[in-house]
């Protein structure tokens, strides 16, 4: 691996002096440090990337800048002077605001009273519509937003949204602003006009610290990266000095092909899950696809393809029909997640959170929902013996939990993903659907899930899996099929499963908006 | 880890009390204390008895609103159903009373569980079917139910058949060794509730549907059944009640149940039940009905403030109840 020169002080190409210097920033919960030792600056008038892994420190460290949380270590100054903000709108008057990640918005009022919401602009006892619509005309276009301010946020698409988000961080005078994923949920076209808006924010002054782990934006906008990985700063370079591939080293801190298990080839055995002209939400979404015993199916495309949605429909989760479903040989008829699940087929939701674990009941209660009826043969609950697939579990999964009583919501990320996947493997399925099966866990839970995952499929079961990570894409599949616009479009096997050729599928052809949901 | 670790780990964390979960008990201790401080003849046994008895009848409701409490749910209908489960009662008792004499009433009571029964189903299916929120429907079929007891007693009142007054009168007044029959029923159902709350897969899938309707779906629970079957069972409690209530003052009128819905859910929340579902305390629930008891009976006793303002007192109980649920942090 290539190591580039690290920064030194004043080197790069915006040799303005800091407006933000974070000297050996830290951040403990309880015993559990997420985030040490950092130190780094932010100059007027560029944009300062930073990347890592998801569990790498990234949030974290933004929530300390914006006054979001409080650091546990180090100091911050502004202009020379130390800061210590008790919350985000201390913060917000030093000049310090950040864009979140989600979009947090009032979908029922217009665009200007979300924008001047708990802030409103009065005029005698009476709110001054005329003004607050005028002043957030001038915001919105500075963000080169089209937005009219009295159009209902709701019925907004997304990425007007993001800009309506971005436009109220804005509305007063900022010298910092800190975007968390800002392409997040934005279609390409979309990220272009975005990525044009912070150039311009740039060339207006403002430092603006660009979260992503979409390393092309990062190589296309950064002034300076800087790196952590584990909660760890790995160090801060100028931009150009780093290609997508050193980024991306940089951050796993190894090999990346180290990650993945090697891969098993197509499987030419009978389809143990056939699915013929599914048909979800009214035919938005529809398709084909079938999944062999040995194979990792993979299934790529953007976010709103409707990859879940289509799964979902599939497990009678949504409104749907099909042409016919086979399963291990039988046909379902009326699929719903009990009969799917016995005739072994599972599905691992994406939300984790809202739709896979109860994070105020405990271990046992979570692991056997899903096969309940498999550990208790009697409709009275047999304690001993869900005390004893606990146990199993937490082993054969790895969950790593101090006391067996402790909550699911306490749990971390990757463990929560572990106790998820050991739930639906109760039931001792033979075909496994696993929906962003590593989103927002660390690197070592990762590759341990893709190990699993490998096990799982080495031992004659069949798995499909649903993932916006290219790599992880790339890395797990042996046979991926990609979605756009609620339709399969392509199919890739062997060498020609590339993160390229997955993009290309599910981006091109300019009306990709087309599929997206719009919530 | 290997497996002699994971066999260290132990299953809870050892001997820790969870305070929010006696809350309750305690809060009743000290109202009893208060209670016998402020007038000695409160803890004439007479007295305790008496007392216990009355709250009976919140306290078996309370059982069956629990359980629809815990799965997010709320039923505002318990008070007008049970006096329509006993209007019905009444009725078929004193129907059957010439032909089967005495046995009317096990054939009444039957007959009451039955509606009771079917009165929370229609309940549960309107909600879950209809996907209507629970407290709409159930303002709405408060409303049916208080309208059909008004017309069956044409305004006036429904009394039980005379012959049946003295065999039936045992439920209410009578004791087993000392206790009153309604306070045994009670037990045996709240024993009963928390039997199938904790210890079976229904009761697992209650607190599941409860703390996350959308987890217990993509785990493959039945969410409507689920709920529905917590109001057929809050159906059967009123039904249960209204056995034993029928005794005690042999009629029925339009204002029979009238506003218990507020006690029942009060009994609820301070027994420590989320009012959002998934957390569920049978036993806290017939403590908080003993609560409610017990402070009205203190305030008649006492002299000190007019026992028109029990409610007050008791809104106040709730309020405090929530506030210390706050601060002491177990959400």
């Amino acid at each position: 691996m290539m190591t580039p020169g690290l920064d030194t002080p004043g080197a790069g190409n915006a040799p303005s002096r800091p407006v933000l210097h974070a000297e050996g920033l830290s951040k403990a919960y309880g015993p559990i440090t997420v985030l040490s030792d950092v130190t780094l600056d932010i100059r007027a008038g560029e944009v300062h990337a930073i990347i890592g892994e998801n569990g790498a420190g990234k949030s974290t460290l933004m929530k300390l800048l914006s006054g979001h949380a409080a650091p546990t270590g180090g100091t911050l100054a502004m202009a020379g002077e130390t800061v210590a903000f008790a919350d985000a709108v201390q913060a917000e008057d030093a000049g310090i605001v950040l864009v979140h990640q989600e979009i947090l918005l009032a979908p029922d009022l217009t665009v200007a009273q979300n924008l001047f919401l708990g802030r409103e602009l009065s005029r005698y006892f009476s709110v001054d519509d005329r003004r607050m619509n005028r002043r957030t005309a001038e915001v919105l276009a500075r963000v080169g937003s089209t937005a009219r301010p009295t159009s209902r946020v709701g019925d907004m698409p997304l990425a007007q949204r993001q800009l309506v988000q971005i436009a109220r961080a804005l509305l007063d005078d900022r010298k910092v602003i800190i975007l968390d994923e800002p392409t997040a949920m934005l279609a390409n076209d979309e990220v272009d006009a975005l990525l044009e808006i912070v150039r311009n924010l740039r060339a207006q002054g403002v430092a603006v610290l660009y979260i992503s782990h979409r390393l092309e934006e990062v190589e296309a906008l950064a002034d300076r990266a800087t790196v952590l990985r584990d909660g760890k700063m790995i160090g801060t370079w100028p931009a150009q000095e780093l290609d997508q591939r050193q980024m991306a080293e940089l951050m796993v801190g190894r090999e990346l092909s180290m990650l993945y298990p090697p891969k098993r080839g197509v499987s030419n055995a009978d389809p143990a899950l056939a699915v013929e002209d599914l048909s979800v939400d009214h035919g938005k979404i529809a398709g084909s696809f079938d999944v062999r015993p040995g194979e990792v199916l993979g299934i790529g495309g953007m976010i709103g393809a409707g990859r879940t949605e289509l799964v979902e429909g599939l497990m009678g989760l949504r409104p749907a029909q099909a042409g016919s479903i086979m399963l291990n040989g039988r046909e379902i008829r009326k699929p719903n997640v009990g009969t799917m699940m016995e005739a072994g087929l599972v599905y691992l939701t994406e939300d984790r959170k809202g739709k896979g674990l109860l994070l105020n009941e405990g271990l046992a209660a979570n692991l056997t929902l899903q096969a309940l009826d498999t550990v208790n043969p009697r409709l009275r609950l047999d304690r001993r013996r869900e005390t004893g697939t606990v146990r199993r579990a937490v082993q054969e999964y790895d969950i790593r939990v101090r006391t067996l009583s402790v909550e699911a919501g306490q749990l971390s990320g990757g463990n929560q993903q572990k106790l998820l996947l050991a739930k639906v493997m109760l039931a001792d399925p033979t075909v496994v659907i696993i929906d962003e099966p590593t989103r927002g866990i660390d690197i070592g839970n990762k590759s341990q899930i893709y190990s699993f995952i490998d096990d799982l499929v080495r031992a004659g079961k069949a798995c499909v899996v649903i993932s916006s990570e290219l790599p992880e894409l790339v890395g797990l599949s042996d046979r991926v099929l990609v979605m756009r616009g609620g339709r399969f479009v392509a199919e890739l096997t062997g060498a020609d499963i590339t993160e390229q050729n997955i993009v290309y599928a599910a981006a091109s052809s300019g009306t990709d908006t087309e599929g997206r949901k719009r919530a | 880890m290997s497996s002699a670790e994971i066999a260290a780990i132990p299953e809870n964390e050892g001997f820790k009390i969870r305070w929010g979960d006696f809350a309750p008990f305690i809060a009743l201790a000290v109202i009893i204390l208060l209670g016998a401080l402020i007038n000695s003849n409160f803890m004439s046994a007479n007295n305790i008895l008496n007392v216990i008895t009355r709250s009976a009848f919140i306290a078996i409701i309370g059982v069956g609103a629990t359980f629809v409490i815990a799965t997010g749910g709320l039923d505002l209908s318990i008070g007008s159903m049970m006096a329509f489960v006993v209007g019905i009662m009444i009725m078929a008792m004193n129907a059957l009373a010439p032909s089967l004499g005495a046995w009317a009433i096990p054939a009444g009571a039957v007959v009451a569980l039955v509606v009771g029964s079917l009165c929370g189903l229609l309940n549960g299916l309107i909600v879950t079917v209809g996907r209507i929120e629970p407290f709409i429907v159930t303002l709405g079929t408060m409303g049916i139910f208080r309208a059909l007891i008004t017309y069956m007693t044409d305004g006036g009142s429904l009394s039980i058949d005379r012959s049946l007054r003295t065999a039936y009168r045992p439920v209410y007044f009578g004791d087993f060794l000392g206790i009153p029959y309604p306070v045994i029923i009670t037990l045996a159902i709240a024993a009963l509730g928390a039997f199938i709350l904790y210890r079976t897969k229904y009761g697992r899938r209650v607190t599941a549907v409860g703390s996350n309707a959308d987890v217990a779906r993509f785990s493959g629970v039945h969410v409507g059944r689920v709920r529905a079957m917590a109001f057929v069972i809050q159906g059967f409690c009123v039904a249960v009640a209204a056995i034993c209530y029928v005794p005690r003052l042999g009629a029925a009128t339009p204002t029979t149940g009238q506003l218990w819905e507020l006690q029942v859910i009060t009994a609820v929340v301070i027994g420590g039940t989320l009012l959002r579902g998934g957390k569920a305390r049978v036993w806290g629930t017939v403590a908080g009905a003993l609560i409610l008891e017990v402070i009205a009976n203190v305030m008649v006793l006492s002299d000190m403030v007019s026992e028109y303002l029990v409610a007050a007192v008791q809104g106040t109980i709730i309020i405090i109840a929530m506030l210390a649920h706050r601060f002491t942090g177990t959400r």
